[in-house]
């Protein structure tokens, strides 16, 4: 029996049980339209914290300073006063794949106003640095490249410091003296919160990089910074931007092969990909949970081919008498429940489909419809079809024609 | 056309019912010659049904061997025997075993979709069959809607629709009226002697058994009588729309 005719006899026999057909159908339509919609909820959520965290910092790179070595005692990372404003200035220019770069170097200190003071964090940057951390100012403005290069007595205020110092007054435009020099509020930075590992990020004062070498740095490290802050292109492009820095830097520095980096650039997507994959467990999960009701769909159809059969015991053994050869049987209960399952796929994948866009429509979730999730969705179906098919069509094929002639 | 020679020669046939071997054929010897028709007699249990089973290849010889024209086929495997029973036999039974879903001429045409016939000349040769058992103009009924007799003549016409060499009716006029079997016999006379098919009739029924040319009889496994049939029966001229 050839293929067509065998899908006939099978779309007849479907087509004569149509409630039976259809229930049956409704178990794999309810399991594909499940795992299309939440891989869709899931695919979705996945991109939504990746753009998050995009937006926050995934394109970072640090670039710290290296090692010293004294009398062979490795001092550890960050010891060798080895980076600088131009070398910050150098990678902005030379490293085609870095968008901005902001030189950054740390001290601490008192800030005094009035009759209050508060010890802090001082932090010295360029004015990209607010545009990397993607951070705004609340009240004033930031710092120009003007007021950095000119080593201006400016400063931003954390929202910690401000309320500590001023309390309910408005800051900017006042002065306030930082390790006794005098220095302009020109800004109340916007609230941030805590870090991930509870820092409270808004207990800082900012100024300029040169500022802060020049004027409140001891002099040990003249002209060293503590470390350059560099934002890629995008997250793509970290990689590229890690190997173009690192490269930049043994020429800038003169290490040649063999010699051990006086620097260190690190990599800040780590993050990222840590959401990611708890993103992509969390897709795993909820197409897991969707798959079980296509097992469950998949076992219907068993379920209902094996009723099938027996019932049609004696059209069996009718066929069998005329001719019909093992395989003609088996592939005439297989493409029945093949056909079941697919076609149940594809109302599934419609379903599906029109579900996740009115998910994202009324509830407002983020989805996205993959291909991928579509066609495997299909492709699963039918394997389920063949799989659980496969059974009832073979317990069909292997029926003694005698007995099966016989059954009433 | 219809060329069966039949040699049965030391056939048994054992079942295992649990613990209990029940020895339904005890060594049979038979011989039928193409362009005969007999009838298998004897009553239930006596192996008339097992020799049938064997003939019709649905069944194999526990030992003992069965030429159907010259050829060895009681060793054959299940789907040699299925291409055996599509090219060379038909069949006819009881209950007539139409698929009550298709139509009087799909039924017809079931032999040829295992054989890939075309579609075409499946429908032309299925509506030649139903022709001659005079049922042209009832192709596109179901069998629910058609009399016993007619579906009778439905089941003929598909078990002659590949032109067999043999033809094996088991109790084919069971569930008819009188009028009605006497109408089927004249069929299968008709079709022995205008298309010389062979025929093997099982039946219980001595005056059914006398439309036959030879009798064979059945008791306990083994072939009690032979006999030809000297006052033979031969049925009216069919009315068209009998039945």
């Amino acid at each position: 029996m050839n293929l067509l005719s065998a899908g006939k006899v099978s779309f007849r026999s479907l087509r004569a049980n149509k409630m039976r057909s259809g229930l049956t159908m409704l178990g794999m339509i309810i399991g594909v339209a499940a795992v299309i919609i939440m891989v869709a909820i899931g695919e979705g959520a996945r991109r939504r914290i990746a753009d998050q965290i995009a937006s926050t910092g995934s394109n970072l790179l640090l670039v710290l300073r290296g090692s010293t070595t004294s009398g062979g005692l490795r001092a550890g990372s960050g010891s060798a006063p080895t980076l600088t404003i131009a070398d910050a200035k150098a990678i902005a220019k030379e490293v085609p794949s870095v968008l901005r770069v902001s030189p950054t170097s740390r001290s601490s200190g008192p800030v005094v106003y009035g009759n209050q003071n508060w010890s802090t964090i001082l932090q010295g940057v360029s004015p990209e640095f607010l545009e990397i951390r993607d951070w705004g100012t609340s009240a004033g403005r930031s710092f120009t490249h003007q007021e950095m290069d000119a080593s201006a007595k400016v400063c931003l205020l954390g929202v910690t410091v401000a309320e500590n110092l001023f309390g309910g007054e408005d800051p900017v435009g006042k002065i306030v003296r930082i390790k006794r020099a005098p220095f302009i509020v020109v800004g109340v930075l916007e609230p941030k919160g805590q870090s991930p590992n509870g820092q409270d990020q808004d207990d800082t004062v900012i100024v300029p990089v040169t500022t802060l070498l020049k004027k409140l740095a001891g002099s040990a490290h003249a002209g060293s910074i503590g470390a350059i802050l560099v934002q890629a292109v995008d997250g793509d492009r970290v990689k590229e931007a890690e190997r173009d820095v690192a490269v930049l830097f043994r020429q800038r520095h003169r290490i040649g092969p063999g010699q051990d980096d006086d620097f260190t650039v690190r990599n800040l997507s780590e993050m990222l990909d840590l959401a990611e994959s708890a993103a992509q467990t969390m897709s795993l999960l909820l197409g897991g949970i969707a798959s079980v009701s296509l097992l469950v769909g998949g076992i219907g159809i068993m379920n209902i081919m094996l009723v099938s059969v027996t019932e049609r015991t004696r059209e069996i053994g009718i066929r069998m008498a005329v001719g019909a050869r093992e395989r003609d049987i088996l592939s005439q209960f297989l493409i029945e429940a093949v056909l079941l399952a697919i076609t149940g796929g594809l109302v599934g994948i419609f379903l599906g489909t029109t579900g996740a866009v009115l998910v994202s429509r009324f509830a407002g979730w983020t989805t996205s419809i993959s291909l991928s999730a579509v066609v495997l969705a299909f492709g699963f179906s039918a394997a389920v079809g063949v799989f659980f098919g496969f059974y009832p069509a073979r317990k069909a094929s292997r029926m003694d024609p005698i007995e099966a002639l016989r059954y009433e | 056309m219809g060329t069966a020679s039949i040699e049965i020669r030391g056939v048994t046939k054992t079942y295992l019912l649990g613990d209990v071997t029940v020895q339904a054929l005890k060594g049979v010897d038979l011989s039928i010659a193409s362009g005969e028709f007999v009838a298998v007699m004897g009553p239930s249990g006596s192996g008339k049904s097992t020799l049938m089973n064997i003939l019709g290849c649905l069944d194999r010889p526990t030992s003992g061997s069965y030429l159907l024209d010259g050829r060895e086929i009681g060793d054959l495997s299940r789907d040699d025997r299925a291409g055996v029973r599509r090219a060379r036999l038909g069949f006819v039974f009881q209950g007539f075993n139409l698929l009550p879903r298709l139509s009087a001429l799909e039924n017809v045409e079931l032999p040829m979709i295992y054989d890939d016939t075309p579609g075409p000349v499946r429908r032309g040769k299925a509506g030649q069959a139903l022709a001659s058992v005079g049922l042209a103009e009832r192709a596109h009924h179901l069998p629910s809607q058609m009399s016993g007799g007619q579906q009778q003549r439905v089941a003929i016409a598909r078990a002659i629709v590949n032109t067999p060499s043999l033809l094996l009716a088991d109790e084919p006029t069971g569930n008819l009226d009188t009028a009605t079997s006497e109408e089927i016999m004249g069929i299968f006379q008709r079709l022995n002697e205008k298309l010389g098919i062979t025929l093997v009739l099982v039946t219980h029924e001595s005056d059914i058994a006398l439309f036959a040319r030879r009798v064979i009889r059945f008791r306990d496994g083994v072939l009690v009588e032979d006999v030809p049939v000297t006052d033979r029966r031969v049925a009216p001229p069919a009315g068209e729309n009998a039945g």
